[in-house]
């Protein structure tokens, strides 16, 4: 039915334009933001759990890792960051393996502007098929985000680990529990409640993040609604005027659904943290 | 402590690993915009498509090379083909002494075409003092930057078309084959007016200066085009019967 697009009309035209290719990248990139997010949140507790400890550390060189982590990454504005990360992780790696698979080559890496690594050290590889590439980049986006969220996440859970009441940590000193015990059966699991309030302002400004996706190079759901949106020539199969407005106002259901099913979740959440404390 | 170490060494192995496999000829990655329609653009099926794939295809299989397409914004095109991620540059790009201080052209594959001011019908379009829109990093928009009208920048070339026709911009100024298509589709809504200008050279493809044994091969099979009339051909094919003589 869609071999001759300027042949149809209305529904059977809709219907075509909607299942084109083009289209199904759009629907499947809504996979893209939500794989990134359920892979994104454990490093970001687990970097934010890491560092709230390294934080309140009793050795000072820890210490000093938590401190350092904490106020670098939450001083450079989030996009700055976005763009550094990826790059330099991407040269470090390929540095690295040039060093180790190019020995024999004696060029600089560096050579004026440009960034040369022999062949084979390439990360991935240039005749790698597009889906390597992709995952490469998708994973890079993840430890930068995993970075950058780490910190904020960080610091809401040291917060979160200051609340809990002093009476509660004595209380299992009185009962003789060591310090580890104390930590793993009392404050930790205690500290949850004082950390949900932050992590799930977090998790929105997370969620309103990923877009940030299209500057590592990845095409997430931004991306193609504005370039599906943008007018299309007759060059197209399937031309028209500028949809933008409509391809948006999609977008803006998507993440407001998003935000809905987050609240929901929270909600939840907040009763079984919450569950048997007198408030 | 020992997850982050198998941690650590997962990733060492991933980023290892993948030296394994030893790649077949020389594979070159094409980097575009994707978003300039004809020279370059998406098309329904997610493919590049336009007249820059149809050049590029030929010149690869010319010059005996595994070409793949890539997409990248303009605005950090030139900087992602220095640091590697792609290797050539063939997005309708002209080539000029500030681009080719940091990367290298190819002699040119399109010849130096008058950019165009495009208003709606009827406007009247003070091209010294009005607003006037331009794609960011283009010759375009330095050429209005010292004219004295009012700049106004733009990431793609879409939201240029955009800004003129909500009344943000007077005019808009860019490449000739680029606007001939919206001019032709809007209905009379959007027209050509004032003068044509002569900025920039022809358009090449832009490649690393390291890289300098892709640049002869390119150009060796860019020469065996115009020699044998294909590539006059594909520009005839895609700018509407525009006749060069190469």
């Amino acid at each position: 039915m869609c071999a001759d697009p300027s042949t149809l009309e209305g529904l059977n035209w809709w219907l075509c334009y909607l299942t084109t290719v083009k289209h199904m990248n759009l629907y499947t990139s809504v996979f893209t933001v939500l794989l990134l997010l359920a892979i994104v949140t454990p490093c970001i507790l687990a970097l934010g759990f890491g560092g709230a400890v390294a934080k309140r550390s009793a050795l000072m060189p820890v210490r000093w890792v938590g401190m350092g982590y904490t106020s670098m990454v939450r001083g450079v504005p989030d996009i700055v960051f976005f763009m550094f990360v990826p790059i330099a992780l991407d040269q470090v790696f390929e540095m690295i393996r040039h060093k180790v698979l190019c020995s024999d080559v004696t060029d600089p890496i560096w050579q004026g502007n440009d960034f040369v690594v022999c062949d084979i050290a390439k990360l991935p590889l240039n005749a790698a098929p597009q889906w390597q590439h992709d995952a490469y980049g998708f994973i890079l986006a993840v430890i930068a985000f995993a970075i950058v969220f780490g910190a904020f996440a960080a610091n809401v859970i040291d917060g979160a680990l200051k609340a809990v009441p002093k009476g509660q940590l004595e209380a299992g000193e009185a009962v003789g529990m060591t310090k580890r015990q104390i930590f793993t059966r009392i404050h930790a699991p205690q500290m949850w409640r004082y950390a949900l309030p932050g992590l799930s302002n977090l998790w929105m400004i997370l969620l309103k993040a990923t877009p940030l996706l299209f500057l590592l190079g990845i095409e997430d759901v931004v991306y193609w609604a504005r370039e599906l949106g943008g007018a299309k020539t007759s060059r197209f199969a399937y031309p028209h005027t500028d949809w933008r407005l409509g391809y948006f106002l999609a977008l803006l259901v998507f993440y407001l659904f998003l935000t809905w099913i987050s609240e929901k979740v929270f909600d939840r959440l907040k009763l079984r943290f919450g569950a048997g404390v007198a408030i | 402590m020992t997850n982050m170490k198998s941690f650590l060494g997962a990733l060492a192995l991933g980023v290892f690993a993948a030296g394994a496999v030893s790649a077949a000829g020389h594979s070159v990655r094409m980097g575009t915009e994707g978003a300039y329609p004809p020279y370059n653009f998406i098309n329904d099926a997610g493919q590049v498509d336009g007249f820059e794939r149809e050049v590029g295809d030929e010149l690869c299989k010319r010059a005996a090379l595994e070409c793949t397409w890539v997409t990248n914004e303009w605005d950090s095109i030139i900087p992602n083909l220095v640091s590697g991620n792609y290797d050539t540059i063939i997005a309708g790009m002209s080539i000029t002494d500030e681009r080719d201080k940091v990367i290298d052209f190819t002699q040119e594959y399109y010849p130096p075409d008058p950019s165009a001011y495009v208003a709606l019908a009827g406007a009247d379009v003070d091209f010294n003092g009005g607003v006037i829109a331009a794609q960011a990093s283009t010759i375009q928009a330095s050429y209005i930057a010292e004219s004295g009208a009012m700049l106004v920048e733009f990431t793609s070339p879409d939201d240029t078309i955009a800004a003129v026709k909500n009344g943000e911009a007077d005019a808009v100024l860019a490449d000739r084959g680029f606007l001939a298509d919206i001019v032709k589709d809007s209905g009379g809504e959007l027209v050509f007016t004032g003068p044509d200008v002569a900025i920039g050279g022809g358009v090449g493809i832009g490649v690393r200066e390291s890289d300098g044994e892709l640049k002869g091969k390119l150009d060796a099979a860019i020469s065996s085009m115009k020699a044998d009339g294909t590539l006059n051909a594909l520009i005839a094919k895609w700018f509407d019967g525009k006749v060069t003589n190469y």
